[in-house]
């Protein structure tokens, strides 16, 4: 097949193109330029938008003998991902850009254009991999190594675009055995940390890019009885569950720490409460993606609702092309979920289908 | 396997070896597997270059050494210049050696500027084309950002020609507050040829140097310095056959440029730096030879451009030539086209892999193209500007190489469009 190997400048996407290279695919290497105005050095977790890491993809690239195109696709990055990010949080919800990047991006503007141009797959490094049954469907699994499985990030494109996808490092036992392999390989990346932060967001601050973005607008934290229990500087640059970061003038009556229960974008308010009034019952998700027929009402699964989050069991209420509704089987089993939030839905490792969470209900809420 | 000086990376063929025939490159195509039509960013050794170099690289000696082996790098260097100098109709006293055409211009725009504002504290502002190289360009913004210049962009045409009139109005208006004007000979992106002699005339009449980036126009113009007039001017070795790593400005005495690179005093005080014997030698041969082989060059690259301009004209829905359209406003071994609806690295790819090699003719920052500032300068929009290709012809482009390019241009074009539309879907 001729492959087109997604190379970031990391570890994983090298050995995951080292290994479409090994399996006799005719490779081709593509860096993805997102940001017009690329910083020189990696700086701090960031992932893949330095010119260091355009060149760490190059020299990866070379190590494995394939060809190597630098491909801008700023302009879409900025158009879906960064937009989507600045949106959502003025409409006081959380996005995911790793999410909307795998929706927008890497698996459609990229795999669009990879084959358009005689492309028959695209390589990842993701820790996901891809069942093909007899029957010649496909399924998406988590990784072998749970504490690096993407298979959370990734739902959202969905089995017509993973058609076209390639995870060599499904089956990798651990990212120790990425780094040796990579080692091993001569690739020089080996030893590079690994990338956790929003990429486009310097240093990691959220709030100070939100800032910057959207504008300075001073409001008030209240309490779940609305009295005014300190000031913010813009209520988009808060997110449902938040506990560091609020600055507030008054502790509470009982000492506890206080967490953002609500983000209220119109009033410019947000609402702070104690931890127990983040328990989460029942979640309802839009938009939703599935991976063959969605589950019948009752069926019993899990769902996972962040990217390193724990899947907690559920009965499915209702799953369909518009809405998919779970009822927690153990409510208050999660917390603080915030509206924006990818929700997946596992039957073990195999991924079911994937919304966007719209509301949640609180145990004391609920139906 | 051995990596001679004439490798090239050849796309999905991974490395492609050149051919080594010693018939000499006119004989056939120079590099065999690849269509390399990409001279305007480098061009390969000409035999002549590599004869000069070969011969140089044992020789040992600095040419600031006062002892034998230093005198004869230094007869070496010497040699060299006067062949540079008479190649380009220049003295030899006028040359300054460099390590390339980036360095040559960041010595004419800094050190003009630094000579003209200490002679004259209101003579602030330098005056480039919109059109101009990286290598004009960003000394310029720099100098306006850290140094007190005023950056005048000077307005090009439809075709990339310098708007000779708002250059007149703005000696008009600020003639006496003008430190200097770089416009170059021809530019490397569409081609086009400047109205240099006209520049020279404007500015004599305010006193104001004018400096002339030459690196495209060597070898494929008549490029003679002192009848020019300008002051000083850029040209490289590498764009002439020549080998990567020496170039010159050529100054005319007496305009007291400012060092740049600061050491040992070579070339005249004006740029430090150990010469290197081998490869200003290959380079003054490579100078020497696409001058002496000037003409009947150019009649050929320029009718074998007509045919490839023609060819895709009559092939390829949608493309359209940019830069002059009289060829005899143009470099002859240019051909610069846009393709509507197609992205530049699309089209790279793919030609790349059909073992074609191009420029998308455009700037690129850690390999990343940018929307060129020549084709915005004259006036396209950003979608028009993403799908350009510039072809560059040189000594070794044959027939074969604008068949290959012929045939291969149809279908490319074809893919690439379909890839331009999913992007946008």
């Amino acid at each position: 097949m001729r492959v087109l190997a997604a190379l970031s400048g990391g570890v994983d996407s090298a050995v995951a193109a080292a290994r479409a290279v090994d399996a006799g695919h005719d490779v081709v290497g593509v860096h993805m330029a997102l940001s017009r105005t690329r910083e020189e050095y990696r700086t701090g977790s960031r992932g893949c938008c330095s010119i260091e890491d355009a060149s760490d993809a190059r020299r990866a690239a070379d190590v494995l003998g394939i060809p190597f195109y630098v491909w801008d696709l700023s302009e879409r990055f900025e158009a879906t991902v960064v937009a989507d990010f600045l949106a959502e949080y003025a409409a006081g919800r959380t996005p995911n850009p790793c999410v909307r990047c795998n929706e927008h991006v890497k698996f459609a503007t990229l795999l669009d254009k990879a084959v358009a141009l005689g492309f028959d797959a695209v390589c990842t490094g993701h820790y996901a991999r891809i069942v093909v049954r007899d029957d010649g469907t496909r399924e998406l699994h988590r990784a072998v190594d749970a504490a690096k499985d993407q298979s959370y990030v990734l739902a959202v494109a969905g089995p017509a675009r993973l058609a076209r996808a390639m995870f060599p490092l499904g089956d990798v036992p651990t990212k120790e055995h990425t780094r040796a392999e990579a080692a091993q390989r001569g690739l020089a990346v080996s030893a590079k940390p690994d990338s956790y932060d929003v990429c486009f967001v310097a240093d990691g601050d959220t709030q100070g890019f939100l800032h910057a973005r959207l504008g300075v607008r001073p409001g008030d934290v209240v309490d779940a009885a609305g009295a005014v229990v300190g000031r913010h500087e813009g209520a988009y640059a808060y997110t449902v569950g938040q506990r560091r970061g609020l600055h507030l003038d008054r502790p509470a009556a009982d000492g506890r720490p206080r967490y953002v229960l609500a983000v209220e974008p119109v009033a410019n308010r947000v609402v702070v409460g104690a931890a127990a009034d983040l328990a989460v019952a029942q979640v309802e998700a839009d938009r939703p993606v599935w991976f063959g027929a969605a589950p019948d009402a009752g069926a019993a699964h899990r769902v996972q609702v962040r990217a390193h989050g724990e899947p907690v069991p559920v009965r499915v209420e209702r799953a369909d092309d518009e809405l998919v509704a779970v009822r927690l089987d153990e409510p208050g089993a999660l917390r603080g979920v915030a509206a924006g939030q990818s929700l997946v839905l596992y039957d073990g490792t195999r991924v079911l289908g994937q919304g966007t969470v719209r509301s949640t209900r609180a145990p004391g809420d609920a139906r | 396997m051995t990596i001679l000086p004439g490798f090239v990376t050849g796309g999905a063929r991974g490395l492609v070896r050149r051919g080594t025939d010693r018939t000499g490159p006119r004989a056939r195509s120079y590099t065999r597997g690849v269509i390399y039509l990409d001279h305007a960013a480098t061009s390969p050794l000409h035999p002549a270059a590599r004869r000069a170099l070969l011969a140089g690289l044992d020789q040992v000696g600095n040419a600031s050494s006062l002892h034998a082996a230093g005198r004869a790098a230094r007869r070496t260097v010497e040699e060299s210049r006067e062949a540079l100098a008479a190649a380009l109709s220049a003295r030899p006293s006028d040359i300054v050696f460099t390590s390339g055409g980036t360095e040559a211009d960041n010595l004419a725009v800094k050190g003009l500027y630094w000579a003209r504002r200490a002679a004259d504290p209101a003579r602030r502002r330098v005056l480039v084309s919109a059109v101009e190289h990286h290598a004009i360009l960003d000394p310029a913004l720099w100098l306006a950002e850290h140094e007190g210049a005023e950056l005048v962009l000077l307005p090009v045409d439809r075709d990339g020609v310098l708007d000779l009139q708002a250059l007149h109005d703005e000696l008009d208006a600020h003639g006496d507050a003008v430190a200097l004007i770089s416009v170059m000979w021809a530019n490397n992106e569409v081609g086009a040829v400047q109205p240099v002699a006209e520049v020279v005339e404007a500015a004599r009449r305010h006193g104001i140097p004018v400096h002339a980036d030459a690196v495209q126009a060597v070898g494929q113009l008549p490029v003679d310095f002192a009848a020019s007039g300008l002051d000083a001017m850029t040209v490289t070795g590498h764009k002439v056959g020549g080998p990567i790593g020496a170039g010159a400005l050529l100054a005319r005495r007496g305009l007291g440029l400012v060092p740049v690179q600061h050491g040992g005093g070579q070339e005249r005080g004006v740029r430090s730096g150990t010469l290197s014997a081998p490869l200003l030698a290959a380079f003054a041969a490579a100078a020497q030879a696409a001058v002496d082989e000037r003409e009947p060059f150019a009649t050929r690259v320029a009718e074998l451009r007509d045919r490839l301009v023609a060819g895709v004209r009559a092939q390829v829905p949608g493309a359209v030539l940019r830069g002059p359209a009289d060829p005899a406003r143009r470099l002859p071994a240019n051909a610069h086209l846009t393709f509507a609806g197609c992205e530049g690295d699309s089209l790279l790819y793919l030609l790349d892999s059909a073992g074609v090699a191009v420029s998308t003719g455009s700037a690129c920052r850690a390999g990343v193209p940018q929307p060129s500032h020549v084709l915005l300068a004259m006036g396209l929009s950003d979608d028009e500007a993403r799908g350009a290709l510039r072809f560059s012809l040189g000594h070794t482009t044959t027939d074969d190489d604008i068949d290959a390019a012929l045939r291969a241009l149809p279908a490319v074009v074809e893919r690439a469009r379909a890839a331009g539309l999913a992007v946008l879907a």
